[in-house]
């Protein structure tokens, strides 16, 4: 019946590199600080990323307030609202969500996954960081500067993004913001660059591309998307900061500004919106590739159960990667291009949906038959498929142009990318923390008060985003301070409105219990051992844990199967780790 | 077993809830109703998989939960199940983008008899511009906007002569009759919305973006834009009244001192 997995398992060829001299740091700086070690730069993107979305949850505490209850809380006029959609958007999607995929779990999990003692170029590796820290700090100083942060939104939207209209649109704000993403960019760059070589040239012996887990899968084909789709931002973000600064005219057509003519002629505004979504539709898939892999090796490992149609699983990541670039004009179907595009990418983006059902099929069809662990992590994998399979729905509804036109630019359209680039892709983060914290620390998360987040998060989350949809079913549009004095809205709404504000304070206080949880543990978790999930992947199998610089001690691990030989018929134990050397034909579970 | 009852709560939950909420669209006042059914299509189909993949993961983590001496079954692949999965998802997904696409051909149709209304937006305000009795809009361009000319109409243009001004009130259509609305920015990025007409369309400085609609019932409907315009885009509101042609007619006729060559006229 089956010829991948168990067909090859005892290959293993002879190593075509020999094993390198990694950098060894000499002093305390250099081991923790200015570290070349994946696994500590790892945590420092982590723990940066966190802060920031720490950040960020304050301001969407603080958006919530002025929706729910207009007009009670007077420090949040128009221009602060702005402010707080625009720069919580931009660093949950950005700084938050890329950072902590890509640089977080990239960085911890690609060479202790793959079997490598490090990335390929661990220099490289550290400059990313910094870089990343750097561009924090400078969008994070754009509260402090004369004028504050810019309000144009997180599409940061020419002309609008700066001209005197918007807050921060002639002061420091919109700079301030462009030279962080340009920053930000370098330094992914150069991360980027290791996650992608490392998997393709620093992989262990025996770890075939198609033994790799499926984390990787995620993680590697992210990179690769977000090398090819930053630039495009890089691009428009060079080219705003010349409009701005310069007066150039790229984005900029003949306009008029607070009733005065300008000088501004020949620009296109749409061309900009071209670009930022050349970058934004992949980013969408850049944030949801890492999740998808990481929930797969999530379910199949607390399912106990080898992930259902692997290689139809692969061919999906990589299937949904190359159509996400040709689809981006689906964010643009009333944005005054030609009309014409809209039977194209309409087209294209129902199709991307079909690789994406598959993999939720997939992901229900490894529970069915399992051996279910109801662990933490795997309760927020479960949620991760509702919340995921509820946006993904109602993105065929926005993706369909002509129904797109009447939700656009409403609260649907909140709700819709919430609930599956934001609720969902977090929801994994949190199975993931609590699913690695082990390796990372040696020391288990407290379970209680793991599944208290659980709970409060999982349902807090769909009570926010799912009534939300209604709301721009009705009509109300999205971006506005204040949607009082609407005869189409009824008062019910407003009602709703309070309510979701109610519960989204709620679900931003539990992640205090998670922060705790963090800390405490740290110390008090209990000791968990090398391999406290049995599972079959290679960061499960290092000497020692948490795993030193250089991962494996004297000898690198040699891999002879695939990353899912859970429940193996004849196998004594219901895990066979990817190291683990084939057992002998008439009692492992041979193909018939 | 919390999980299972959360799970079956959901997907219940989320159909009754939409069933029985009080939030839904606004009744409709546009031939747009197409869009509203193929709306209807798109629940029912992805309400059904949502509820059938929810149940079906609530049913596999009651059945396949960890009980002692449990093994989970061993089967990597099963091509076709996957093949039968990919080709039932594919047809689902035609029976939406079919129907969206058809409609979307007559979004993107104007009908030849089709009215052309001008829609101007600045921050943060409303202006309309209406073709007169020739029936042509003339031409325009914001280097000629002055405080005079708020439109930046082309003084030159015979056809921009007649041309009505709105600025700053409300804009009338007639009833049952096909408009095609050009819209135009002065300045930033705005769209032109009213929930009941269901259409909309961003306004773009330095091109000329269209929709069109033909409104199907009498009526008072708000305006409001869609499009971040600035700190002032939830004040640009304005007002769209539908009314019977007799009464279009009327209310066009008082409007003949709006024309741009009356605007323009040196003063005496």
């Amino acid at each position: 019946m089956v010829d991948v997995p168990l067909g090859p398992a005892g290959l293993v060829p002879p190593a075509e590199v020999e094993d390198v001299e990694l950098y060894h740091p000499h002093s305390w700086v250099t081991k923790y600080v200015f570290s070349q070690d994946a696994k500590v730069i790892a945590i420092q993107y982590s723990a940066t990323a966190l802060a920031v979305g720490l950040i960020a949850l304050v301001l969407s505490w603080l958006m919530r307030l002025q929706l729910g209850f207009p007009g009670v809380f007077s420090f949040i006029d128009a221009n602060a609202y702005y402010q707080f959609i625009t720069m919580h958007g931009m660093m949950m999607v950005v700084y938050v969500l890329t950072a902590l995929f890509l640089g977080g779990f990239g960085n911890y999990l690609i060479p202790l996954m793959v079997g490598a003692r490090d990335m390929v170029f661990p220099y490289a590796n550290m400059l990313s960081f910094w870089l990343y820290l750097l561009a924090v700090l400078v969008l994070v100083a754009s509260f402090f500067a004369p004028g504050g942060p810019t309000g144009a939104g997180w599409t940061l939207y020419p002309p609008q993004a700066i001209t005197s209209g918007t807050p921060g649109g002639q002061d420091w704000g919109i700079i301030l913001m462009l030279v962080s993403l340009m920053i930000f960019i370098i330094g992914f760059t150069m991360g980027g660059l290791n996650y992608v070589v490392t998997v393709l040239q620093g992989r262990a012996r025996g770890m075939t591309l198609m033994r790799m887990p499926l984390t990787v899968w995620g993680i590697f084909t992210a990179s690769v998307m977000a090398l090819l789709a930053f630039p495009a931002l890089f691009v428009g973000a060079v080219m705003m900061l010349f409009d701005r600064v310069l007066g150039t005219s790229f984005f900029m057509p003949a306009m008029v500004e607070m009733g005065q003519q300008t000088d501004r002629n020949g620009g296109s505004p749409l061309l900009f919106q071209h670009l930022f979504w050349f970058f934004g539709h992949p980013e969408v898939y850049i944030v949801a590739l890492p999740a998808f892999g990481i929930v797969s090796d999530l379910i199949s490992t607390h399912a106990r159960r080898n992930v259902f149609g692997y290689r139809m699983m692969v061919w999906a990541i990589l299937a949904i990667g190359g159509l996400s670039f040709i689809v981006w004009a689906h964010h643009m179907y009333v944005s005054g291009m030609n009309p014409y595009f809209g039977f194209f990418f309409a087209t294209t983006t129902l199709i991307i949906a079909v690789p994406t059902a598959i993999k939720v099929y997939n992901w229900v069809l490894t529970l069915w038959r399992g051996d279910i662990h109801l662990t933490v992590p795997m309760l927020f994998a479960l949620a991760f498929i509702v919340t995921f399979l509820n946006g993904g729905l109602t993105g065929l509804f926005l993706g369909n142009v002509v129904v797109d036109v009447p939700l656009s630019d409403t609260m649907f359209v909140v709700a819709h990318f919430h609930m599956v680039m934001g609720v969902a892709p977090i929801l994994v983060i949190f199975g993931a923390i609590y699913h690695w914290y082990p390796k990372v620390t040696g020391r288990m998360l407290n379970d209680t008060l793991g599944k208290l987040h659980f709970w409060v998060t999982f349902l807090g989350a769909y009570a926010i985003f799912f009534p939300m949809h209604y709301l721009g079913l009705i009509g109300m549009p999205r971006r506005y301070h204040d949607v009082a004095d609407f005869a189409f809205i009824p008062a019910s709404a407003h009602t709703l409105n309070a309510f979701i504000t109610v519960v989204a304070l709620i679900v931003g206080a539990v992640q205090l219990v998670f922060l705790f949880n963090l800390i405490w543990s740290l110390r008090h978790g209990r000791e968990a051992g090398g391999n406290p999930w049995r599972a079959t992947t290679l960061e499960w199998q290092t000497p020692t844990t948490p795993p030193p610089h250089g991962n494996w001690g004297n000898e690198t691990p040699v891999v002879y199967r695939w990353a899912y030989d859970y429940s193996v018929p004849g196998a004594k134990e219901d895990f066979l780790p990817q190291n683990h050397p084939p057992i002998a034909p008439a009692t492992a579970g041979a193909a018939p | 077993m919390a999980i299972v009852l959360a799970l079956v709560l959901v997907a219940v939950g989320s159909v009754l809830f939409h069933l029985v909420s009080p939030w839904w669209w606004t009744p409709i006042a546009s031939n747009w109703g197409y869009i509203d059914d193929t709306l209807i299509v798109t629940f029912w189909i992805t309400g059904a998989v949502f509820v059938a993949v929810v149940l079906f993961m609530a049913y596999c983590v009651f059945r396949f939960r960890h009980k002692p001496g449990q093994r989970a079954h061993y089967e990597p692949e099963n091509k076709r199940l996957e093949w039968w999965l990919t080709v039932v998802t594919g047809v689902g997904v035609a029976a939406m983008l079919a129907p969206g696409l058809v409609v979307w051909n007559q979004f993107v149709t104007v009908p030849e008899d089709a009215t052309d209304v001008e829609i101007v937006g600045q921050q943060w305000q409303w202006s309309y511009r209406l073709p007169g009795p020739d029936g042509r809009l003339g031409k325009s361009d914001t280097r000629n906007i002055t405080p005079e000319n708020p439109l930046g109409l082309s003084k030159d243009d015979p056809n921009a002569q007649d041309d009505v001004v709105i600025e700053g009130a409300e804009l009338r259509l007639p009833l049952g009759k096909p408009v095609k609305a050009l819209l135009r920015s002065i300045d930033v990025l705005h769209d032109f919305y009213v929930p009941e007409f269901r259409a909309k369309m961003d306004l773009v400085p330095g091109q000329i973006s269209y929709f069109w609609l033909t409104p199907t019932r009498t009526g008072t409907f708000e305006v409001l834009c869609a499009e971040l315009c600035g700190v002032g885009h939830p004040q640009m509101r304005g007002t769209v009244v539908v009314e019977t042609e007799v009464a279009y007619q009327n209310w066009l006729k008082e409007q003949s001192q709006r024309t741009f060559a009356r605007l323009n006229a040196p003063e005496k």
